[in-house]
């Protein structure tokens, strides 16, 4: 593995390495519970918390994992943590729990925390892997926030419960059901192949603005 | 019996584990480009559910009783080993279907629709049998949407789609069109 700097490993996560907007990791969180922002940032948190948790236990004792067990011992690892959130939200905010219901279970078999482990906190020192952690449950919180408003907003037209659009909004309904969830990733997606099309088609203008390669590119 | 079958065909059209349940999304967005594997992924699915309903009951009737609060981890680890099981009892007794399964078997661990319907079926309280008939209408409804997404994407495969997308993001939307056309059986239970 190539070295990177501690800067890199926090700000990797963050957005070039989005979990969901570029890895397409944890789509099932990222999917179900974003119908309203306050679920949405529930979820990003609890994840936040098992994730970086995780990580930090498991770069603390990786040394004494036999390699033929680690992914079991991940997994119990990562279920420890997501026992202590699970038992946590029912006692700070119940209702949220109860709309979230089996999806807190669910961030066991989230794909992403497991592969941090796997990628990083298994052969990184603690600190490294703490950032490494904390960039990406920052990148998984920036991807539920944005998915969260723009259902709530369009699909019951306020942000948090408090209206934005006006009372003459007509809601779109299918926005806070399960396609909305499924529709409002993939034109996230879609938006980012277009901007990155863009990037590409500049940078070639730049390099031959005569536009003689336009043939080439095309055939 | 009427029952049970309600059970099934919930399970498998309206709450579908894939299209409105958002379990299982892994092998939805990775293994449905071709029909064929999409099929043997769904099958070996279908099988683990089963045996994992089995296993649910056995646990929930004779352990967690007494320590409810073990809830997740036992299940968690009683999924990873009966998997690994499986995989081991299938390539010893039967190498041709253990060669055909290939890579999914393993997979299957991480697929949150296994867990899943564990965590559903306990919330829900269903005995052996609802949960058997549970188990069989998930994996038949998971089977349905990775053989129909892997069709569409097949076709799409030759059609002429502008570059931009050309990536994830059609899967998603395609995805999207499939849950809200299955948002239509949604009516076969209120009459």
């Amino acid at each position: 593995m190539r070295e990177t700097t501690p800067r890199e490993d926090l700000i990797r996560g963050i957005w070039k390495e989005n979990p969901v907007l570029v890895q397409l990791l944890g789509l099932c969180p990222a999917l179900a519970v974003t119908n309203t922002v306050p679920n949405a940032i529930a979820m990003g948190l609890a994840t936040f918390f098992v994730l970086t948790g995780s990580s930090l236990l498991v770069s603390l004792v990786k040394n004494w994992i036999p390699s033929e067990v680690r992914i079991s011992a991940y997994i119990l690892i990562i279920a420890t943590f997501v026992t202590i959130a699970d038992l946590v939200l029912a006692a700070v905010v119940p209702l949220i729990h109860k709309e979230l219901g089996a999806f807190i279970a669910l961030i066991v078999v989230n794909c992403m925390i497991l592969g941090r482990q796997e990628a990083f906190a298994s052969k990184r020192p603690v600190g490294r892997s703490l950032l490494d952690a904390v960039g990406t449950g920052t990148g998984f919180m920036i991807a539920m926030l944005m998915m969260g408003t723009f259902r709530e907003v369009l699909g019951s037209g306020s942000i948090m419960g408090y209206s934005v659009l006006g009372e003459n909004f007509e809601p779109w309904i299918v926005m806070i059901l399960p396609p909305g969830g499924f529709l409002t990733l993939g034109f996230i997606l879609l938006a980012f192949g277009w901007w990155k099309e863009r990037q590409t088609e500049a940078i070639r203008v730049r390099q031959w603005p005569h536009g003689v390669e336009r043939r080439w590119r095309d055939g | 019996m009427g029952e049970l079958f309600w059970i099934l065909l919930s399970a498998m059209l309206v709450n579908n584990f894939t299209l409105h349940l958002f379990l299982g999304l892994c092998p939805f967005m990775g293994v449905s480009a071709k029909v064929e594997t999409a099929l043997r992924m769904g099958l070996a699915n279908i099988f683990v559910l089963v045996m994992t309903s089995v296993c649910v009951w056995l646990l929930n009737t004779f352990i967690l009783v007494h320590a409810p609060y073990l809830r997740l981890i036992s299940f968690i680890v009683v999924i990873a080993s009966f998997v690994q099981i499986t995989e081991m009892a299938i390539k010893k007794f039967s190498p041709t279907l253990f060669r055909q399964l290939g890579i999914f078997l393993p997979l299957i661990t991480t697929n949150c629709a296994i867990l899943g319907y564990a965590i559903f079926n306990t919330n829900r309280g269903y005995d052996f049998l609802q949960g058997l008939f549970f188990a069989i209408g998930a994996g038949l409804g998971l089977t349905l949407a990775l053989v129909l997404m892997a069709s569409i994407r097949e076709t799409s495969e030759t059609a002429n789609i502008p570059a931009v997308a050309r990536n994830m993001g059609l899967v998603l939307i395609i995805a999207g069109s499939l849950s809200l056309a299955f948002m239509g059986f949604a009516g076969l239970f209120t009459s």
